[in-house]
């Protein structure tokens, strides 16, 4: 061992420490870094006392903020919930039919149901509502699959379409590619597309070969008119709207192997206040319908407390 | 260096030693740091000392607590189905851009659904919890979507999500899965904890093709099984009752199939807050 001695170069001192002849320097290290070095001690004590970090005996955290991570959510949500509170029980309170009438309630249910589709509709629907050609309805015309009312519109939101859940709006289109033969789905195809360019009673319906079967096969859902039946999910096959493609090709496959949209409900997802807003946001869109005349008016409340009644199957559905 | 010269000059030290440097090899016994350092059996013990301090403040809490995963209803090992499809969601490192964790913030509770649970990866080898959002959470991801968008999704994000910038994944739908292999997977995961019973391993092809046909005769027994398992087709038309032709599972079904059982498997609405804290050894089960 060396004594510790001045390095000519440096101006530093040795340690003293010498390995074949090379010495070390001792210069200090920086008072920057021995202070930041302080500072994160200094810090992680108090880290450690003020949350909840450190287990004790009680099963609880000991810290001088007792609130964990858990807890500290609860609080969060509730008091977000308290601030919209007068809001959403004034949504659920009013029949849905007279939200409209209250401006600033129907502000408020518009500007939370565009939030809501932004996060949990637009994936399908589309980020403007316009569906997806040969996927999923729009949401903006007023052609509506299972309803354009207010009540339509948040029973179809609440319980969707075609799911597990026994409340969803159920139907079921016969595969008939497995029924009828190839030249009779021929026929039908081309009937459909004749019901598009005529009106009921015209020669060229009541004089088409797939007529009568259109009668037998398809007027139960479709109507003999071929308008459609909100009550069965079945669109109207009259208009140029098609879901699923309006060629020969694809009406013809859609008889044969036909595609039924699935939606989810959102009951278990979204709270009843949000679906109440989702239902003015959508029925506001451009494509809302009046309630019909037979319909009382009733509060999103009111309607949710039994579970509707299911639409059956159509005829010769398979199970 | 002459400039450093000047400057060691000029801060004071002058031609004396140090302070520390000879005294406290003198006087200060604690400090003589060269005594540790010369002798490696006494550096080793010393290191070893340090290192099970730090050992122990982190471990010992532990062992007042019978397990770290709180016990959830519902929870169920992944049916073969939904298992493969998650052997893919492994293989294409859907973990890189999509985590399964939802966080307990306001603004994740209120985009994603209730914060994931511990129960919830339980029969996860390896866990898919992922570290990084470039797509959404996905642990709740189940019953959002129908499997129609899902399919469409797949094949092409964008035709669905114009911004979207995932990557296409429609190979997945011309590449088929084998239900033969199941059971061995089955196994293995039994083999590290998941609790498989022999029955299920035994039926792991037919449960696969079960899960894949609506009108499959062991449908029930696999729903007996595997609870809550979506049930196909995944991809396609709606198959028809008549059609006895086998049912072709292809990736994309079973991807599919995984990402529609995900999150909807624990009952959280059966929870009370007080449950879900970490189980005290003397403490009971909520279950």
């Amino acid at each position: 061992m060396a004594r510790p001695e001045r390095d000519p170069l440096t101006g530093q001192w040795t340690t003293g420490h010498s390995w074949d002849g090379i010495k070390e320097l001792k210069t200090p290290v920086p008072v920057w870094w021995v202070s930041t070095f302080l500072i994160s001690i200094a810090f992680s004590i108090l880290y450690i006392v003020l949350n909840p970090s450190f287990p004790s005996p009680a099963g609880k955290a000991f810290a001088m903020n007792p609130v964990s991570t858990r807890e500290g959510l609860a609080i969060r949500l509730e008091e977000a919930a308290a601030r919209m509170e007068g809001m959403n029980a004034r949504l659920l309170e009013r029949p849905l039919e007279e939200i409209s009438r209250d401006a600033e309630l129907a502000r408020f249910a518009f500007n939370a149901g565009r939030a809501l589709y932004q996060v949990h509709c637009i994936g399908c629907h589309g980020p403007g509502a316009a569906g997806q050609a040969g996927q999923f309805p729009a949401l903006v015309d007023d052609d509506w699959i299972w309803g354009g009312t207010k009540a339509d519109i948040h029973q179809t939101i609440r319980y969707g379409i075609r799911n597990e859940d026994p409340d969803s709006r159920q139907s079921q289109m016969p595969v008939f590619g497995q029924i009828l033969q190839p030249h009779e789905i021929d026929q039908l195809a081309d009937y459909v597309l004749v019901m598009g360019e005529t009106q009921p009673g015209d020669a060229r319906r009541t004089g088409h070969p797939a007529h009568a079967l259109f009668q037998q096969q398809c007027a139960s859902c479709h109507g003999a008119d071929g308008r459609g039946n909100i009550e069965f999910g079945a669109p109207n096959l009259t208009d140029a709207i098609w879901l699923y493609g309006g060629t020969r090709a694809e009406i013809r496959q859609q008889i044969a192997a036909p595609r039924m949209g699935m939606m989810p409900g959102w009951h278990q997802r979204l709270t009843d206040a949000e679906i109440v807003a989702l239902t003015v946001y959508i029925h506001g869109l451009g494509g809302g319908q009046p309630p019909r005349p037979a319909e009382p008016l009733q509060s999103a409340a009111a309607a949710t407390g039994s579970s509707q009644p299911q639409t059956p199957a159509a005829p010769g559905a398979a199970g | 260096m002459s400039q450093t010269n000047d400057r060691a000059a000029g801060s004071g030290l002058g031609d004396a030693p140090p302070p520390g440097a000879e005294t406290a090899a003198a006087g200060k016994p604690l400090l003589r740091h060269e005594v540790v350092e010369k002798s490696a059996p006494l550096m080793l013990l010393l290191t070893l000392v340090s290192i099970l301090i730090g050992g122990v403040v982190t471990v010992v809490p532990l062992f007042t607590i019978e397990s770290t995963i709180e016990p959830v209803p519902g929870v169920r090992p992944y049916s073969p189905l939904e298992l493969a499809g998650r052997n893919i969601y492994t293989r294409e490192g859907c973990y890189t851009c999509h985590s399964q964790q939802i966080r307990p913030f306001r603004d994740e509770v209120d985009r994603y659904g209730h914060y994931s649970l511990a129960a919830e990866s339980q029969y996860d080898h390896p866990f898919q919890w992922g570290s990084k959002r470039t797509g959404p959470d996905l642990a709740r991801v189940g019953g959002k979507y129908s499997n129609a968008w899902h399919e469409a999704h797949l094949i092409n994000p964008r035709q669905v999500l114009p911004g979207s910038i995932m990557p296409a994944y429609g190979f997945l739908a011309r590449r088929e899965v084998n239900p033969e292999e199941m059971a061995a997977h089955l196994r293995t995961l039994r083999r590290l904890g998941v609790p498989y019973t022999d029955e299920m391993i035994e039926r792991a092809a037919d449960d696969m093709r079960a899960q894949a046909n609506p009108f499959d005769r062991n449908l029930a027994a696999m729903r007996e099984r595997y609870p809550k398992a979506a049930v196909g087709p995944f991809t396609g038309p709606p198959r028809s009752p008549m059609d006895q032709t086998p049912v072709r599972i292809t990736e994309m079904d079973a991807l599919i199939a995984y990402l529609q059982v995900l999150g909807t498997l624990a009952e959280i609405d059966r929870l009370r807050p007080e449950d879900l804290r970490q189980i005290r050894r003397t403490g009971a089960s909520p279950q």
